[in-house]
């Protein structure tokens, strides 16, 4: 703009005509320099991502071009005979992200209600502060506490007790490894509560205090202003650290490979071994030769992407209904 | 809000320019000083030797100061990708690249075979503390999904004393692209023409069964948690972290437990064969005490090298390997070379250029 202004003048000083005058009154209070780098930085996120999206499918061109879109509804992946498929790694990604969701969604949302509103301050802060340490726990860490711990536990006691009391429901039947889909959701969950808990907790704490006293005055009990009054006015915020959950649930690679069994395979029962399209990279990236198989490992990242994408845009969406339902957002 | 005023931040750039003269300045000047190393050669490759190359780089360039080998253990096909894009001097590979690979080359490629390794069957049997022995088609049997429990008669026949139950059993394989299950597959396919048709051998494969863990480690736990479970593991992870492993039947009949010895031995077996191609599978080798799984694993290294200096130290390296070098491996667990293979290695040498 400004300078399409100053071409208007031929002379060689031109003289400050209006447009230049602001612009140039406007680069000496810093806005336009602070406008001109804010501006730079946002783009290069917008650049990052469009080149990201570009290089994945540039670089899996041979995979698309053998397989289209029966890449995603096959269920062979098989590197010796060169014939791949992403649909039981999209269903293990899915599956543990749901079952994460599932544990860690009520568990996370219940901490941050009891952190913002019932306990004392001095505890809230301290238990938040831990719950940030937890968040920044190395996911691989995770992965160990899994295997050592958790994977024991639920083939000794817990995978034992659901087959014995839930067994006529397919979810809870078939043999008992410990590894698995269910355990690589459970620790999905552990990592992903964190995440819930601290941007919930603020989220509930940036409620007005007006809005609990009006509440209050209105007759209802603490619990009702709670449930009824500050978790519908925050749901905007809680559901987007559900989102967030979801996006690292989504992408975990490390402490998931190390329970989930890494098998191919789709199966009805939680039990049983899968795998995740993040594991599935991380594992056979390195040592993968021929040009098809890394273009076909390729274009498993290039689903996750477009995943990804689609489950946001759908949180997105969902904001927007609870939004137009009418309740107020911080 | 506070306005930014542009003497501000004319100043603040100010500030920082000088702060970075003074930071950068002097430091590019004193990096700049003494004259960089005359030979500076890079690899990447392969992670299964990579103990052994870091060690023998590292007693070469202390015996010639002016030499610097730098090796990423990225993987055997990140070392054969950055080796095509010309990237680095030289890979490394535990899987012999096929002709198919080789014809996307550019330029021609020799193998020269380091050090070999063997893989073993480990496994967890409550009750059961006897050394088991396992033959190729209780193996394959296995790895099929074909043999199912443990008292199956393929296992219970070499097996008389051990006891074994009617358990269920848990197959652990590798979930990681690995030289190890290229090894163990190479070995299986060999063996069981069942196994060939319809699952073959590569870094990754399609396991018709089992769990997969990350990594030796990711397997030996699996192993060690999941009763009733079998896994393969490297020899020197074995050794390392003393994991019991079973012996297995070799092609004369009899049951070898792996050992750096019976290794080397199965080298020498096939050594005669290796005289026109050094790419060849020392899987299933012939001789009494050889060991049955276990492979070379090579450095890749093109057969021109246009810069004269490069090229000597390269060849000059190679030599110091297969002399001096050899003597090394074993205290890192490795089997060595046996003569007859480190005699052809020396005439390829030749065709560097």
């Amino acid at each position: 703009m400004a300078s399409s202004a100053s071409t208007f003048t031929p002379s060689p000083r031109p003289a400050l005509t209006g447009r230049a005058r602001v612009f140039l009154l406007r680069l000496r209070s810093g806005d336009e320099v602070a406008h001109l780098i804010t501006l730079i930085f946002a783009s290069a996120i917008l650049l990052i991502t469009v080149l990201l999206a570009f290089e994945l499918y540039r670089n899996s061109a041979l995979s698309r071009e053998k397989f289209g879109w029966h890449f995603l509804t096959t269920r062979t992946w098989d590197p010796v005979f060169e014939d791949f498929g992403a649909l039981p790694f999209i269903f293990g990604t899915v599956v543990t992200s749901a079952v994460g969701l599932l544990l860690a969604v009520p568990v996370g949302v219940g901490a941050a209600i009891f952190l913002a509103e019932l306990a004392p301050p001095r505890i809230s802060d301290a238990l938040a502060f831990v719950i940030e340490l937890l968040a920044a726990v190395p996911s691989v860490i995770y992965g160990l506490l899994a295997i050592f711990t958790l994977v024991p536990l639920l083939r000794t006691v817990v995978q034992p007790f659901l087959k014995e009391h839930l067994g006529f429901i397919p979810l809870f039947q078939g043999p008992n490894y410990g590894v698995g889909l269910l355990a690589a959701g459970l620790i999905l969950a552990i990592m992903i509560v964190p995440f819930i808990v601290s941007i919930s907790r603020e989220v509930l704490m940036a409620v007005p205090v007006e809005q609990r006293e009006a509440a209050l005055a209105l007759g209802a009990t603490r619990w009702e202003s709670t449930w009824k009054v500050v978790v519908p006015y925050a749901r905007a915020g809680i559901l987007g650290s559900v989102f967030l959950a979801m996006a690292r649930a989504l992408g975990e690679t490390m402490a998931v490979t190390m329970v989930i069994g890494n098998d191919p395979k789709i199966s009805s029962s939680l039990f049983a071994p899968g795998y995740s399209i993040a594991a599935v990279i991380a594992n056979e990236f390195t040592e993968a030769t021929s040009d098809l198989y890394i273009h076909a490992l390729i274009e498993l990242g290039l689903v996750l992407f477009i995943l990804t994408i689609i489950l946001n845009g759908l949180a997105r969406l969902l904001i927007l209904a609870t939004r137009r339902k009418g309740t107020a957002h911080p | 809000m506070k306005k930014l005023s542009a003497l501000h931040l004319v100043l603040t750039l100010v500030v920082v320019g000088l702060g970075l003269t003074l930071v950068i300045g002097p430091k590019t000047r004193l990096v700049a000083a003494p004259p960089p190393p005359p030979s500076l050669i890079n690899g990447a490759g392969a992670t299964f030797p990579y103990p052994i190359y870091s060690k023998w780089f590292d007693e070469y360039h202390k015996l010639h100061p002016d030499i610097q080998i730098n090796y990423q253990s990225i993987g055997s096909g990140g070392g054969i990708q950055q080796l095509k894009a010309g990237t680095v001097d030289f890979g490394a590979s535990d899987m012999p690249l096929n002709d198919q690979l080789l014809g996307q080359f550019s330029f021609k490629v020799i193998h020269f075979p380091t050090v070999l390794g063997a893989v073993v069957p480990t496994y967890n049997i409550p009750g059961v503390n006897a050394e088991l022995k396992f033959t190729p088609e209780a193996l394959a049997g296995i790895y099929l999904g074909k043999i199912t429990k443990w008292n199956d008669p393929a296992l219970t026949g070499p097996n008389a004393g051990a006891n074994l139950p009617g358990q269920d059993i848990v197959v652990v394989h590798r979930s990681d692209g690995s030289g190890t299950t290229f090894v163990w597959t190479d070995y299986l396919s060999k063996v069981s023409p069942d196994w060939k048709s319809s699952v073959g051998s590569n870094t990754s494969v399609r396991w018709p069964v089992g769990l997969g863990g990350k990594g030796n480690e990711g397997v030996a736990g699996l192993v060690k948690q999941t009763p009733n479970s079998i896994g393969y593991v490297e020899l020197i992870y074995a050794i390392q972290n003393n994991q019991p492993y079973g012996r297995v039947r070799n092609s004369s009949g009899d049951f070898v437990k792996a050992s750096l010895a019976s290794v080397t031995a199965a080298a020498a077996g096939v050594a005669g064969q290796m005289e026109k191609d050094v790419r060849i599978s020392i899987t299933d080798a012939p001789g009494k005490e050889a060991y049955p799984i276990c492979s070379f694993t090579y450095l890749l290294i093109p057969t021109r090298i246009a810069d004269g200096a490069k090229r000597k130290v390269i060849t000059d390296f190679l030599h110091w390997m297969l002399a001096n070098g050899q003597t090394m491996v074993e205290s890192l667990n490795y089997a060595r070379l046996p003569k007859s293979v480190v005699a052809i290695e020396r005439k390829s040498l030749g065709q560097i250029q």
